[in-house]
Formats: structure tokens, sequence, C-alpha cells
């Protein structure tokens, strides 16, 4: 606009960047910020702030602003609405145009969005609580490498979660002793185990001779008991050119899946290991260690959906998302909510689930929800109703905790997972049912007598944290 | 308890879903069956040799059972790919055409010795 003049001087961001009258495109990408302003800031300034810092503004006008069409370029707040139950935080929605992220990077998208932003003095706490990726950015980005469909015809899985486990103790097994706890779940029925998120290649183990015993068992086990097995190596290193050595070292070994912590590794290794997998035929397993860091606050950070769709735009088949009922966080609506946004193709606003937007991924492939940590059998009823079939169920101490070792335990939690699913499908309800199921099954499994026996007393009872807001 | 009291645990040769679970009687398959029919999934059967049993493709009986509602029927099949391949391993499925994926896969017959 030839209209402009440029004024030099400290920013109101309420003048350009909170715009009520908006109505957002639908190539527009949403967020929604819970804002915690500092005292004496208006609500309206301080969501025009968040809108402004996390796209083109800075503190100061400058000249060069009116070089470019900043209309056109700048985030906009376009709804504010209270926070129910807290009053000293309200919801900024803010659009941002497509055109302020590069093409198939989330990693643009996170550094726009809870860039510098988060530090900024005018709020005193700041969480990024759901995107909304438009269709066009999501159409740039190819997801996880198979998905779950693909993952289940290679695996030959059908109509039941999957089983899996993580090899305890996590860290100190030489490779070969590694590799026989590894046999022993498998052959025992698992059809997954997991190395621990811990496990790289240190001195007691390195990954060379990991994945070298892990590769006998997993393929004696499948051998033997007629079904496919594999075994998440993981293969997050120092390096993403270390990381891409073990992954070719494990597809050489035809190993099935691989695993990788994306958030310590970052979004850039991901993607790029994502891509890889996709080309390579391997599955690949997403653990997200310090997601608590970022995650666990209800007024500071980012809300873990937006961590799951970012990964899932970025690439994994497998996500862990808490388990609702174990030893970890996790609001059991929150978490239906996410899981929704890692499985379906099409997921709808629901506040009483924490999804703010609804997210379209026109046909991305969906994420195997990993539900894993403290859960035992006496918990499968209730995991099978919460998680549906599109899940991995991982039960560590669960299984190797079993009086009777990794086989006897792997065979307990399967005949308990079967007996529910049977049950499931006959139009019985698991969680008001569930002990009887399993007392029933019991009778044809001693595994799971002992099982039953071993964990009853076992509960995780504390309250949780991070609810949902209201 | 000394460790010499736990169990010998021998491998079993299973195959996949509802392999640990006794064999199933006819009720217990027509449940499964009407689950399948009430998700809205083609039922279908697929035979196959014990020693080819591991890999993807196993015979297809007949076409699957497009517009299926009588459960009763899907078992008379079972029966009659019994009859016809008493040698061989006979499956359930449930084709699912909006996943594009099997929504269920179990073996209701083993033949004798396995």
């Amino acid at each position: 606009m030839s209209t402009q003049t440029f004024d030099a001087g400290v920013q109101d961001y309420q003048l350009t960047y909170w715009t009520p009258d908006y109505t957002p495109l639908d190539t527009d990408l949403l967020a929604c910020f819970k804002v915690t302003p500092q005292a004496g800031v208006p609500r309206e300034e301080a969501a025009a702030a968040v809108a402004a810092e996390s796209s083109t503004g800075t503190w100061t006008t400058v000249w060069t602003d009116l070089l470019s069409d900043m209309e056109y370029y700048k985030g906009r707040c376009y709804r504010i609405e209270d926070v129910p139950g807290d009053k000293d935080a309200f919801y900024a929605f803010i659009a941002y145009p497509l055109d302020l992220f590069e093409e198939g990077s989330v990693v643009n998208v996170l550094t726009s969005l809870v860039g510098n932003v988060f530090g900024f003095k005018a709020v005193r706490a700041l969480r990024l609580e759901d995107i909304r990726f438009p269709v066009a950015f999501v159409k740039t980005c190819m997801g996880p490498p198979a998905g779950i469909q693909v993952e289940r015809d290679k695996l030959n899985k059908y109509g039941r979660p999957m089983l899996g486990c993580t090899i305890k103790p996590k860290l100190g097994l030489s490779a070969k002793n590694y590799g026989r706890a590894v046999y022993e779940c498998l052959r025992g029925g698992l059809d997954l185990t997991k190395d621990d998120e811990n496990i790289n290649s240190q001195p007691f183990q390195r990954w060379q001779n990991r994945f070298e015993f892990v590769a006998e068992a997993v393929d004696k086990a499948t051998e033997e008991t007629g079904e496919r097995k594999g075994h998440y190596l993981n293969v997050t290193a120092g390096t993403v050119e270390q990381m891409m050595k073990r992954a070719e070292f494990a597809k050489e070994l035809g190993q099935p899946i691989i695993m990788h912590d994306f958030l310590t590794a970052g979004f850039t290794a991901n993607t790029t290991l994502a891509n890889w997998c996709r080309e390579n035929g391997m599955l690949l397993h997403i653990h997200r260690a310090m997601h608590a860091v970022i995650d666990r606050s209800p007024k500071h950070g980012i809300h873990f959906r937006v961590l799951a769709k970012c990964l899932r735009l970025s690439g994994g088949d497998h996500l862990h998302t808490g388990t609702v009922v174990g030893k970890l966080e996790g609001d059991r609506g929150a978490t239906l909510g996410f899981v929704d946004l890692l499985r379906e193709d099409f997921i709808p606003e629901d506040r009483a689930r924490g999804i703010f937007f609804d997210q379209d991924w026109a046909s991305m492939p969906g994420v195997f929800a990993v539900a894993s940590g403290g859960i035992h059998v006496w918990h499968m009823p209730a995991l099978v109703n919460i998680f549906g079939d599109d899940s991995v169920l991982q039960f560590g101490g669960g299984t190797q905790g079993h009086p009777g070792g990794n086989a006897a335990g792997a065979a307990a939690n399967r005949v308990a997972l079967e007996a529910c699913v049977k049950a499931r499908n006959e139009g019985r309800d698991l969680e008001r049912e569930g002990g009887d199921i399993l007392r029933d099954a019991a009778r044809n499994s001693k595994e799971l007598a002992v099982a039953l026996e071993t964990w009853k007393e076992i509960k995780f009872e504390f309250d949780t944290v991070d609810k949902l807001d209201g | 308890m000394s460790n010499l009291m736990t169990d010998d645990y021998r491998t079993k040769y299973t195959l996949e879903t509802f392999s640990f679970l006794p064999d199933f009687n006819a009720d217990e398959i027509y449940d499964q069956i009407v689950y399948i029919i009430n998700q809205g999934w083609t039922p279908a059967l697929e035979h196959e040799v014990p020693e080819k049993a591991s890999r993807h493709y196993w015979g297809m009986w007949k076409l699957p059972f497009f517009g299926m509602r009588d459960p009763n029927l899907v078992l008379q099949e079972i029966e009659a790919c019994r009859q016809a391949y008493p040698d061989h391993l006979i499956r359930v499925i449930g084709y699912d055409n909006y996943t594009q994926c099997q929504g269920h896969n179990f073996v209701v017959y083993r033949p004798r010795g396995m």
C-alpha cells in the first residue's frame, strides 16, 4: 500500500496482529495457545504479541517492513477465549498464512511457532495447545514409512492389538544375554520386543553386537513359532551418519523394524530416517524421551497432541502415548484425543478430549499407539477397551517379572490379550467383566494363572498433573 | 521357591490371532463371524498346507463372501472347504474395504497332528 509511512518506534502489536473479524482460510495453519499474560497486560495486546513474535514481527518497526506485503505474511490472532477454571490464562487462536512455512518441514513450523515467543516478556507462561495443519501442508509431508495397514500386512497381525515388551534390565546386559531375553519373549508369544531408549551403543553392549545377537533371536523365534516377529533395534545415535549406519545394518540383517527417539534426536534426523525407512521397506518405532519436559506443565510448553501430530507428519509407524492405567502420567480423555489424531484420517474438534481444531490428514497413513510403562496382565481388559486393535501393548516388567521367566510371561499376556479380544468380539463388556474373562482364560493357561496371582495387588492411583481444562 | 520348581515352557507352533486359546467350537466361531459381519466387513476363507503356512498368500476358497449376512452359511463353507482340503489349515478373514486391510483373521481348522 503506497499510503504507508515509516514511523520508527516500539510496536503496538494490537493494531496489526489482533484481527477479530478475520475468517481463517482453509490453507492457513491455525494454532491455539494458552496464554498467561504478565499482570496488567491486556489480553488483546498479549495475544497480538504472540501472533507477531511467532510470525513476521519483531519488537520494533523496521523500514524494510514496508518493502514486504505485511498484510499478507503476518500471523493474526482472530479469536480469544476463556480457559475454563483458570482466570489468569486465556486461549489465543492464531492463523498463519501457508507461505510462512517451508514445504515438508515440521522443523520450520516449530521454529516459528514455538521459537522466541516462549521467552517473551509480555507473557508469564505460554502453552501451544494444538495446531491445525492445513491439507495443503499435510500433502507436502510423507508421514509414516508404512502406516498401520501396511505394517499389519507385513507382520501378518490382524484383528487384535500387537504385544510388545522392553527388554530389562534396561542397561548393563551383554549383547548375548540380551538376545536371549529377546528370544524368550518372542518364543513365548509376543509379537515384538524393544530396545530400551537408553540403549544406544555403550561399552557393555556395542550396537553391532546387539544387532547380530538380536537378529538371530528374532529369526529363531520366527522359524519356531510360525509367526512373524520383530525387535525394535534402536538406531538413535550421536550423529545422523551413525544413525544411518545402524539403520543400514539392521536392514542388512533382514530385520523388519528399527526405532528412534524423535525428540532427543530431533525432527530433522527423524524425517531423514523415516524417508529412508519408506524407501527401504523398514518399519519405524518412535520413542518419546524428553516429552514430559515439554508437555507436562498445564501452563507452559507444548501439549503432547502437537508433538504427536508433528511426529505423524515427520514419520513413524509407532508412537508411545502413555497407558492411562499404568505408572506414567496420562489423562484418559486427552490421551484418547491424541490417539485418534495418530490413527484416524479425519478428527473433528472435540474440546472434551482437548482437540481444538478439525484435522484432516488427507489419507496420510496412521501411526500405531504404543501403550507402555507399568502395565501388567490385570490391565489387559481396560487396555484393549481404551486402545482398540490399532495399538501395541507393551508389558516390560509385566512379561519379564513372571515367576516362570520371559516365555511364560509372554504366553500369559498373549492368552490374556486373546481372551479379551474374543470376549469383546462376542459383545461382552471388558471393563466390567474383565476379571471374570481373565480368570476363565487362566483355567486353560497355567502361565496366566501364575501371572494373575503375581500382580494382583499392584495399583498406580496418583492424580494426573496435567488435566484437561475445565 | 527354588527355580527348579518352575515349569519348562515349550515353544508352540502358533498361527497368530487366537492360537493361544483352546480350539473354538462351532458356537465360538459363529460369534466371531457375527462380529465380522456386524463390522461391515466381508467374510472370506483361505486354506493352505501347513508347510507353507507362514507365507503371505494362502489359497482362496472361492471368492470372498460379498454381501454375506448369514453366519450359518459361512460355517457351511468352512465345512465344505475342510472336506475339500482335509490336510490344509483353514482361516477365516474379515476384509475391511474402508481401511483396505483385514479387520480379522484367525485359523479355524488345523489338520490332525497340528
